[in-house]
């Protein structure tokens, strides 16, 4: 009992740890860490290349603020359902973790279908991966998120496929917990693009 | 299953986290910030202060979401630490390479 007492268990954890926290959150925590540093190098190489094109196309010809607010309403409400999905699964509401879950998926396939079809426009106005140095940052930047984008919504098929299968009950919902971190990670990284290469040109 | 492993049990410097009309009330404010961000890129008399209140209204927004549906506020403060420096140090490197480029 002193033991135990002295050092307390974090949920779900087959073993205590010396923190008393979550081992696989920890690790989560600094993969986001070390994430950060991703995108933090790919908006540098962005923001130190903007503006030095000699050729076309340049930004504010091809970017479509309209449907990239749209873009960015539907990430951020993807983060709302998303957070609904952990509280449901937290409270053992298995369908409500099930409902919400799908909800987050189908917002990301959205966000991503957009993409897709941003991109495509893009290329139909010239603006290729090796054309100039805005196609070349602008691709690589928002590629790399909307690939994370893509991960995440396989990763919460795969978490809806568990839920209506009844095995991912209240005991596992650090499961739902770190999947929200990735999730709301993709959020706030397109709040800073959307900010610095859409809105700020 | 013992107590301890129950998921409602959390280490004693975390507190629970918010209920689901908290949630909406973050979800529209973020909606609304966003509306303003978008609504001060179009207004022409906004141009001369567009780069510092867009900045500032991403940075509530990133705070917002991190703080509430990363529960940053209400978990253990190592978790913070672990995200908000490698964050620091990101911004550092995108400031120090476009001071070193000549950007500014």
């Amino acid at each position: 009992m002193a033991v135990a007492a002295a050092v307390h268990p974090a949920p779900h954890e087959e073993h205590p740890t010396s923190t008393g926290l979550s081992s696989r959150k920890m690790l989560f925590w600094a993969f986001l860490g070390s994430e950060c540093m991703f995108f933090g190098s790919l908006i540098a190489t962005y923001l130190v290349y903007r503006g030095r094109d000699t050729v076309g196309p340049h930004p504010h010809e091809v970017l479509n603020i309209p449907f990239t607010s749209f873009s960015a309403f539907v990430l951020l409400m993807s983060s709302l359902t998303m957070v609904l999905a952990l509280a449901a699964c937290q409270h053992g509401d298995r369908r409500g973790t099930a409902g919400w879950l799908a909800a987050t998926a189908l917002l990301g396939m959205t966000f991503v279908g957009g993409q897709c079809y941003e991109f495509t426009h893009f290329f139909y106005d010239g603006l290729k991966l090796q054309g100039n140095l805005f196609g070349c940052t602008f691709y690589v930047l928002t590629g790399f998120h909307g690939t994370h984008v893509t991960i995440g919504v396989i990763w919460l098929w795969t978490l809806f496929t568990l839920a209506i299968r009844g095995k991912l009950p209240q005991e596992k919902s650090l499961d739902v917990e770190i999947a929200g971190l990735y999730w709301h990670f993709v959020d706030v990284v397109w709040i800073a693009i959307f900010t610095l290469i859409y809105l700020i040109q | 299953m013992t107590d301890h492993q129950h998921s409602t049990d959390r280490h004693p410097a975390e507190h629970a986290h918010p209920k689901g009309k908290e949630y909406l009330a973050i979800a529209v404010v973020l909606t609304v910030i966003t509306a303003v961000e978008v609504a001060v890129f179009y207004i022409p008399a906004m141009h001369p202060v567009l780069v510092p209140v867009l900045l500032t209204l991403s940075t509530l927004k990133f705070a917002l979401v991190a703080m509430f549906y990363m529960h940053l506020k209400f978990d253990h403060r190592l978790f913070s630490w672990l995200f908000v420096l490698p964050i620091s140090l990101a911004v550092l490197v995108i400031i120090a390479l476009m001071k070193l480029f000549g950007v500014f």
